[in-house]
């Protein structure tokens, strides 16, 4: 009955069918198309980023690489700077202690020259400066006299004192009493030198005038050459030494021994 | 900041006068001197140092034999002690640091190595 009085409606519940089935097999094919068209897309970006992406990483750290170069670059600058200074500061501090090892040297030379009238303690002081600053083992006095010449030389060697028959026409005394100049052998000489040769002559000179010499004949046994402050020490004892004897001298005879009231004080 | 002492022995004034120079430099330093070992001992006796400096050539009591003294004092043992050497002298070095010398300078002296042997002494 049914079929027969509604076979419209069969129909129509047919076509309906179909209708929703050709809107869901067009959907299903749009999807398809979606699906297809984002694979594609896909597809696409990750191309993209392989041949992208990558060099732009790579690219930032390089970027990051040449920074950090640059910064270590500059870190090393800076520590060469640092220790260059440092070495500046350490080469100036060396210079100081030396030099101030050479003013120690000559104002405690100067000060125990100058400290006694006794002419065999001025003898013994220089000889401690010889041996304990220099490294100075053997040497002689050799004091000219009134006429010039050379009187026999005393002989100082590890405390003892003692006149020697020195060879005192030697050229190279003779040379420094006439010049007035010190004369020092040089590493060179040093080591070819034998023990009792003559290794330096210096002048004892009072106003320009050479009162004498000393002269070295052994050096202690590491001594291998003189330096700058033995020739500082050399200059200032020819000076010094010099004048301290004269004024020993001066001063046992009588002449140099003074009074401030009569000396000083007293209107002439 | 704690002070220092230390006893310098030599008999030679220049010698003396030089060292004394020398560990001057050194802050908070009290220096005593002696002129011989004997003076030296007295003044170990005395007081407490924290240093001896010596020399080893002295007419009266010479280094080797204070260093010995100090070594076997109670009071003083512990002390530590420098002496000075003549260059070459390697016997008297030597026999200084087996009797108990802690360390040694050798002539010609060089304040700088004075200075040098003191603060490494001292700690300082």
């Amino acid at each position: 009955m049914t079929e027969n009085n509604d076979p419209g409606g069969l129909s129509s519940r047919a076509e309906e069918f179909l209708q929703v089935f050709k809107k869901g097999a067009e959907f299903t094919q749009g999807l398809l198309k979606e699906n297809e068209r984002l694979r594609y897309r896909v597809l696409e970006l990750e191309q993209q980023l392989r041949a992208e992406g990558p060099s732009a990483e790579l690219q930032l750290l390089k970027e990051k690489l040449c920074r950090v170069e640059t910064e270590k670059q500059e870190i090393l600058d800076r520590i060469g700077s640092v220790e260059q200074e440092s070495l500046d500061f350490a080469n100036r501090y060396a210079e100081i202690e030396a030099e101030n090892n050479l003013l120690a040297n000559l104002y405690i030379t100067t000060y125990q020259l100058h400290s006694t009238f006794d002419v065999i303690e001025i003898i013994r002081i220089i000889e401690e400066i010889l041996l304990n600053l220099v490294g100075a083992e053997q040497f002689a006095l050799m004091l000219r006299d009134d006429d010039g010449q050379m009187v026999q030389p005393l002989l100082s060697e590890s405390g003892d004192f003692r006149i020697v028959n020195a060879d005192v026409n030697d050229q190279r005394i003779i040379s420094v009493l006439s010049r007035g100049q010190h004369w020092i052998a040089n590493a060179d000489e040093l080591s070819r030198l034998g023990e009792g040769d003559i290794k330096a002559v210096i002048p004892l000179q009072v106003d320009n005038e050479v009162i004498g010499a000393l002269v070295i004949y052994r050096l202690l046994a590491q001594k291998k050459c003189f330096t700058d402050i033995d020739e500082e020490i050399f200059n200032l004892l020819g000076g010094h030494a010099a004048m301290a004897i004269c004024t020993a001298v001066l001063h046992r005879e009588g002449v140099g021994t003074f009074s401030f009231t009569q000396g000083f004080l007293t209107q002439p | 900041m704690s002070e220092y002492r230390v006893l310098v022995v030599e008999d030679s004034p220049t010698m003396r006068q030089l060292i004394v120079f020398a560990l001057k430099r050194i802050r908070n330093l009290k220096i005593e001197e002696a002129g011989d070992g004997v003076g030296g001992l007295k003044k170990l006796s005395a007081q407490k140092f924290d240093l001896v400096v010596t020399d080893i050539n002295m007419l009266i009591m010479d280094g080797l034999k204070l260093v010995s003294l100090i070594r076997n004092d109670p009071q003083c043992k512990d002390v530590p002690v420098v002496v000075i050497t003549t260059e070459g002298a390697t016997e008297d070095r030597d026999r200084a640091l087996a009797l108990g010398a802690n360390e040694y300078i050798t002539k010609p002296i060089q304040t700088a190595r004075i200075l040098e042997v003191a603060k490494k002494m001292l700690g300082v």
